[in-house]
């Protein structure tokens, strides 16, 4: 029960994106169409899994056993960085299909915030291993959802009418901001 | 280009938000009111401040194709310096501002600067940069807050304007965090175009 | 001077350098920042015992114990206690029914089960709504205030569940949970209580 209730609070109610402001660039820069959108999602989804895994074992056993809380940041960017480089090349021998597919995404991944993020508010939140994983996967679900939606409603906003000011990031902000007034009618579900 | 106009770009020309789009989590995250937004924003510059000369004086000691870990540590270090720093002596703004203190290490703007600018110049104009970018994000934020502020609130840096039944508190929460940056970048567009 | 090479021995030897001056730098800001921080924290805490509890001249901090719930949590309790006899407690209570996640507070009560007084500890409510809790519950209009309620005739509900307390306007759930951590902290520190006997009454 405790886990379905962190993963809706994760997916709706607590939205990364339109929530809690995590992940915007990502949000911006790739939902101009569906594809690539998809595309980010699953790369996300992946990285942010095993990052958030691998940094709250380090934090466990390594950091907190020695003492070393305030090295928390660099330590954990730096195991993303790399953690992002690794994967980039396992997938590229491993399955060269899906490196096709994530490969353009994978480098930006390093400076989304989400990433970084959800590494350090399950350490917040004192979540236990299950509870960590649970998290993490949901949150990329959640970030998932609102970034395909997104891209959905820009394509069509593509091809209408407006002030030329208006046209590009800030019509786009405001449509998410619509979009997040939807996501608050989540709010109080659980 | 001298020392002020490189100062004076980042605040206008610039201008991380407005024009360049960059750091916009922390830009809607922490702009609830004109006060976090501000002390985001300069916490901010202060590490774009440091991270700028620090890797303008070391850039000639670090070999090209480790330049961005090298980067990416110099900048983690004074993320953590500001953060330990704002839990001691300003606690109850550390507490507002929460988790957007250590995501500033992934705010694109401070690598941004390190890799384009202060590793191709020397320290004075890397000092010069640093701050003129951290002083345009900071004015952005502020405005976005004060923004949010008045119009949710009816408030203005804590200080009553008009009531606060006349706000709309939408601008406070998530959504109007989207849509006040939003109008703003349309009406700095406009602005920059007439 | 010449810019190094990439050789891995470069490589090594600078990201290594790198990476110890600054684990050095963090090392000293820590602990010259880990003084004022505990301070800082104690601080705040000292503050809000002070602010829910009678006059006292022990260190509630020092004399603190936990106690638990009626339903199984433990919580903290500190005894603020006067001339060797025990003026009030303050306990530190939380719920998670919150609109947004935990809500935690401190509430003082007098040996009889009177509420005293209260402190938000730390909340994610929504600001300008479930956030108005900071005042709404001590203000002395219509039957919003909960300070000089007591618990010892039962635990606290809205008034659309029935109860007495009014909640905030358009934030039921924040009030709900609110006064579920109150009476969380009644619960924790009647379990304690030698006095009022049964833990298993509620």
């Amino acid at each position: 029960m405790e886990y379905i209730l962190i993963f809706i609070a994760a997916v709706f109610v607590n939205n990364i994106v339109l929530a809690q402001f995590l992940g915007i660039c990502p949000f911006l820069g790739v939902s101009k169409k569906v594809d690539t959108a998809l595309g980010m999602s699953a790369a996300v989804t992946f990285v942010l899994t095993i990052a958030t895994i691998v940094t709250f074992l380090i934090h466990k056993y390594i950091l907190d056993s020695f003492g070393l809380g305030f090295m928390q940041t660099i330590c954990f960017i730096l195991v993303i960085a790399s953690l992002v480089q690794m994967v980039e090349i396992v997938l590229k021998k491993v399955s060269p299909a899906l490196y096709q597919a994530l490969g353009v995404f994978l480098p930006l991944i390093t400076t989304n915030c989400c990433i970084l993020g959800v590494a350090i508010l399950v350490i917040q939140k004192e979540y236990n291993l299950l509870e960590t994983i649970v998290f993490a996967v949901s949150t990329a679900i959640g970030f998932a959802l609102a970034l395909i939606i997104f891209a959905g409603i820009r394509e069509q906003l593509a091809m209408t009418k407006i002030p030329d000011s208006m046209r590009g990031t800030p019509i786009a902000l405001i449509t998410a901001g619509l979009l997040a007034m939807a996501f608050m009618g989540f709010s109080g579900i659980v | 280009m001298s020392n002020v106009k490189i100062f004076s770009n980042g605040i206008l020309k610039e201008n991380p938000v407005f024009v360049l789009l960059l750091g916009m989590c922390p830009a809607l995250g922490t702009t609830s009111s004109a006060v976090n937004g501000m002390g985001m924003g300069l916490a901010t510059t202060f590490v774009l401040l440091c991270s700028n000369m620090a890797v303008s004086s070391i850039k000639n000691l670090i070999p090209d194709q480790v330049r961005i870990p090298a980067y990416i540590v110099v900048i983690a270090t004074f993320v953590t310096v500001v953060q330990m720093c704002m839990e001691a002596f300003i606690p109850s703004l550390y507490a507002s501002l929460g988790l957007f203190i250590p995501l500033i290490v992934v705010n694109c703007i401070v690598l941004g600067r390190a890799e384009a600018f202060a590793a191709k110049n020397k320290l004075i104009p890397s000092a010069s940069d640093g701050l003129g970018i951290g002083l345009g994000f900071t004015f952005a934020l502020t405005l976005l807050g004060a923004t949010r502020e008045l119009f949710g609130t009816g408030k203005l840096f804590g200080l009553h304007l008009f009531p606060e039944k006349f706000g709309s508190l939408i601008f406070v929460l998530a959504p109007g965090a989207f849509i006040a940056l939003g109008y703003l970048i349309a009406i700095v567009d406009k602005l920059r175009k007439a | 001077m010449a810019k190094l090479k990439s050789t891995l021995p470069n490589m090594l030897l600078s990201l290594t350098v790198i990476c110890i001056s600054a684990g050095a730098i963090l090392a000293g800001v820590n602990m010259y920042t880990s003084g004022p921080i505990t301070e800082a924290k104690a601080a705040a805490l000292q503050r809000a015992i002070t602010q829910v509890t009678p006059d006292f001249d022990n260190d509630p901090t020092a004399d603190v114990y936990k106690s638990v719930t009626s339903d199984g949590d433990s919580l903290l309790i500190y005894p603020a206690i006067k001339d060797g006899e025990t003026v009030g407690v303050a306990v530190e209570s939380n719920t998670k029914n919150g609109f947004s996640g935990e809500i935690k507070v401190i509430v003082g009560f007098a040996p009889d089960g009177t509420l005293i007084n209260y402190s938000i500890l730390e909340h994610a409510e929504t600001p300008g709504l479930g956030s108005k809790m900071e005042e709404w519950f001590r203000t002395d209009k219509n039957n919003q205030s909960v300070i000089g309620r007591s618990l010892a005739d039962g635990n606290l509900t809205v008034s659309k569940d029935g109860g007495e307390i009014d909640a905030i306007t358009a934030s039921t759930i924040t009030s709900r949970a609110f006064l579920n951590a109150i009476n969380r902290a009644y619960s924790a520190y009647k379990g304690t209580d030698g006095s009022t006997g049964a833990t298993g009454s509620y």
